[in-house]
């Protein structure tokens, strides 16, 4: 209080110099708000760009261009007693060949059915493999086109190009106004995309199978490193002494949860394929890698959602006589539970986007028979992703944004649950 | 809210269940060259569909890493096929055979093209074979013979009559098979046709070898990683790039891209076919014959790739950019590989 008076805080505050300081003080307060506004500008832009290019690509994915046809399912053409095996080529170039009576030559009835895809010959076999009875009969039936004719349906290919630099000729782009006119051409929404496995054709590939390998890995992984976690975790921030060597498991535990998930790929291939002679490709082996890869994820989650629970709760069921099983079974565990689930459903969900681990045990494959259960060969969403990329057609091109939207979309939905289960259900001390 | 400890014991064990119960196996399953993948898993899939077997699975390895894989034992668990754009080397068929992979049938199946390509926006290139390697190697020879760090920036520096622009070529990194075969047929066959380095080849070995494969990595020269969807996307942005991928990615993108004609002929599929394009190389797979009757499927597998409605010049595969081989040579391949003729080096 001497000090405040011998220098009146007047002349401090209100002299030209501290008005200057004052100024710079206030400025500098603005700068620092605005940079940090712009970083988190500058990072909302990317995120638009990005999901903007990728929702701009992709959205056409979800839809498929089908064309109508009248095919007679000549019994000459397809054994009654055998149904899967009938000629279904030759039917559908007799449709075609009815609708374009002037088409005789060989290579141009060989362009006439390239606009028809090969799902239509598939789609053909099945129905009438499923009803028999529809043999001699002649239907109109509505079946995917060839994925270059989707394309130019799409506008991906334009038709006001010169006819060389056009992956569709004049002629086929003829047949196709027939087509359209007659009211024979539409756009639907593509089932096939969410009900099958992959295909070379992008018109019948689907995401179905990596879907379905995906939960697959996730379920073993869940199943094995959820329980094991957690266990490890309880014994770490419960019961261990404090002694050197757990100093030393706990930094092993932090060290592995920043090592590069390749890593963890190699001691999968070493472990399950090398060692215990698991299947190639299955995903069981891919779930018990992304398991180990996951487990330190999990244990550090749930050592701080054990941490978050106060010691009060702990002593007070010791107070009416609970075993330290009972009191972390019965009170500890509960109430950390919804923290815990978070911290696991994150370990899901980067998982769930993993790639590199499944690259060594043989995951990255073109699979199309959709696997039925962990041990059927399968591939994941972000290796279906990776392969469509890759692939040169062009068709594939929206197929791989409609992909990544889906596994974002399963992110989103991974990520909600927690926020869900943190709001709803967690306690505040 | 009790912690269930009960069913998680059970879920483990049942885990544990799933695991020790190995089935038999009853999909085939291929590995191998990323380039052959698009063809391999072209002729699985029409197989799934038609043949009544299981859809044969099909990984991208790569073709070392296939044939690594091919080669490490004759058991169930290893792969029946390995797909290969290149073939098989003598010391990988004596790591077979100390695996006990004794039997291989080999089956070439047609050509790749490698393509030098540039947006349709600027004129075609052509261009010979010693240009290219002058364009791309590290070091080159200067007036007086002697080696010199590539001095090269424009094209026109190298010939007048190539384009007026900066040297910019986007290719593959050295792990792909498309850049092996590059510069088996691109870069050793340019650098021969300069005395002072073909000079080299009796004086020094190792040098000659390290002159006329070594790419230049002062910028002209891009690493664009093993997608070639990316090189083709840059290549429509930058319109004075060039890029080098296979002939598949140029087939599928005439709309935006033109391939250099290279010592005069043009990359198209009938000049791949009879030969006449330089930079082609052959593609195979080989089966491993113990598997023929173990594994459902085999012979019907190769039955199916070699017929005509797959690997002929109007098949599928071609629609899908397979060069096949010319007829007598498709029609002696077929034979040999139904026949299950063996391997020999």
């Amino acid at each position: 209080m001497t000090e405040m008076t011998a220098n009146p805080p007047a002349a401090i505050h209100s002299g030209k110099a501290a008005q200057a300081r004052l100024r710079r003080r206030y400025g500098a307060e603005r700068r620092f708000r605005l940079i940090c506004m712009g970083t988190l500008a500058i990072a909302a832009v990317f995120l638009v760009i990005l999901i903007g290019s990728i929702v701009l690509r992709g959205w056409s994915g979800f839809l498929a261009t089908e064309m109508e046809l009248t095919v007679t399912l000549d019994p000459a053409q397809i054994d009654a007693a055998n149904p899967a095996q009938g000629n279904y080529r030759t039917i559908v170039v007799d449709a075609l060949q009815r609708e374009f009576p002037d088409v005789t030559s060989r290579s141009d009835i060989r362009a006439l059915l390239g606009m028809v895809s090969n799902g239509a010959f598939v789609k053909l076999q099945n129905m009438v493999t499923a009803d028999p009875s529809l043999i001699g009969q002649t239907i109109d039936i509505w079946v995917p086109a060839a994925s270059d004719i989707d394309m130019l349906n799409k506008g991906y290919i334009e038709r006001d190009a010169p006819e060389e630099l056009r992956r569709v000729d004049d002629q086929t782009l003829a047949w196709i106004d027939t087509f359209e006119a007659d009211g024979r051409m539409k756009t639907v929404f593509n089932w096939t995309f969410f009900t099958t496995g992959d295909s070379r054709e992008p018109e019948l590939a689907g995401i179905a199978g990596a879907a379905l390998g995906s939960f697959w890995m996730l379920l073993v992984t869940f199943l094995v490193s959820f329980p094991t976690g957690v266990a490890a975790a309880v014994y770490l921030e419960e019961f261990a002494p404090k002694k050197r060597w757990v100093d030393i498991i706990e930094v092993n535990i932090n060290n592995l949860a920043a090592v590069p998930s390749i890593v963890f790929g190699l001691l999968g291939l070493a472990v399950f394929l090398n060692l215990m002679h698991l299947p190639r490709s299955a995903p069981l082996v891919g779930g018990l890698t992304l398991a180990l890869m996951t487990l330190p994820t999990i244990i550090i989650t749930t050592r701080a959602a054990l941490k978050g629970v106060p010691p009060s709760i702990r002593e007070a069921a010791y107070g009416i006589g609970a075993s330290p099983v009972q009191a972390i079974a019965h009170h500890v565990l509960p109430l950390a539970l919804p923290r815990l689930l978070t911290g696991a459903i994150i370990g899901m969900a980067q998982a769930l986007g993993e790639t590199a681990p499944l690259l060594m045990i043989g995951m990255v494959a073109f699979i199309v028979d959709l696997p039925h259960g962990p041990m059927d060969a399968a591939t994941a969403l972000p290796v279906q992703i990776f392969l469509w990329a890759d692939s040169p057609e062009r068709g594939f091109v929206e197929k791989t944004s409609a992909a990544i939207m889906v596994l974002l979309g399963f992110l989103i939905f991974m990520n909600g649950i927690a926020v869900f289960l943190r709001q709803r259900f967690e306690v505040r001390w | 809210m009790q912690f269930n400890l009960k069913s998680l014991a059970l879920a483990g064990v049942a885990l544990a269940m799933a695991t020790g119960a190995a089935q038999a196996r009853d999909q085939i399953r291929i590995v191998g060259s990323s380039t052959v993948f698009p063809f391999s898993t072209a002729v699985a899939e029409q197989f799934g569909q038609t043949s009544g077997f299981a859809t044969p699975v099909v990984e991208s390895t790569g073709s070392g890493g296939g044939l690594k894989l091919f080669c490490s034992g004759a058991g169930e668990d290893t792969p029946d096929i390995t797909n290969a754009s290149r073939r098989i080397k003598e010391s990988e068929v004596e790591t077979c055979a100390e695996n006990g992979v004794t039997e291989i049938i080999e089956v070439k199946i047609g050509f790749d093209g490698i393509v030098l390509a540039n947006s349709r926006n600027e004129p075609q290139m052509s261009i010979t074979i010693p240009q290219l390697w002058q364009a791309l190697a590290a070091e080159v020879p200067d007036a007086d013979g002697n080696l010199v760090a590539n001095p090269y920036q424009n094209w026109s520096e190298i010939d007048p009559n190539l384009p007026n622009y900066a040297i910019r070529v986007m290719g593959p990194p050295p792990t792909s098979g498309t850049r092996d075969a590059f510069v088996e047929l691109v870069m050793d066959g340019g650098c021969k046709s300069f005395d002072s380095v073909a000079a080299l080849k009796d004086s020094d070995k190792d040098k000659y070898e390290e002159v006329c494969q070594s790419i230049r990595e002062d910028g002209a020269f891009v690493e664009a990683g093993e997608n070639d969807n990316l090189i083709v996307q840059k290549l429509e942005a930058d319109k004075e790039a060039f890029g080098i991928f296979g002939f598949s990615f140029l087939d599928q993108n005439v709309d935006k891209l033109q391939g250099s004609a290279i010592d005069g002929v043009d990359p198209t599929f009938e000049n791949i076919s009879s030969g006449d394009y330089p930079v082609s190389r052959s593609l195979y797979f080989y089966v491993k014959k113990a598997h023929i009757g173990v594994v459902p499927g085999i012979q019907e597998f190769i039955e199916a790739f070699t017929s005509e409605d797959a690997w002929g010049p109007y098949g599928y595969l071609a629609d899908k950019g397979l060069i096949p081989l010319p007829d007598a040579d498709r029609e002696d391949a077929r034979e040999n590989a139904r026949g299950g003729m063996l391997l020999s080096m």
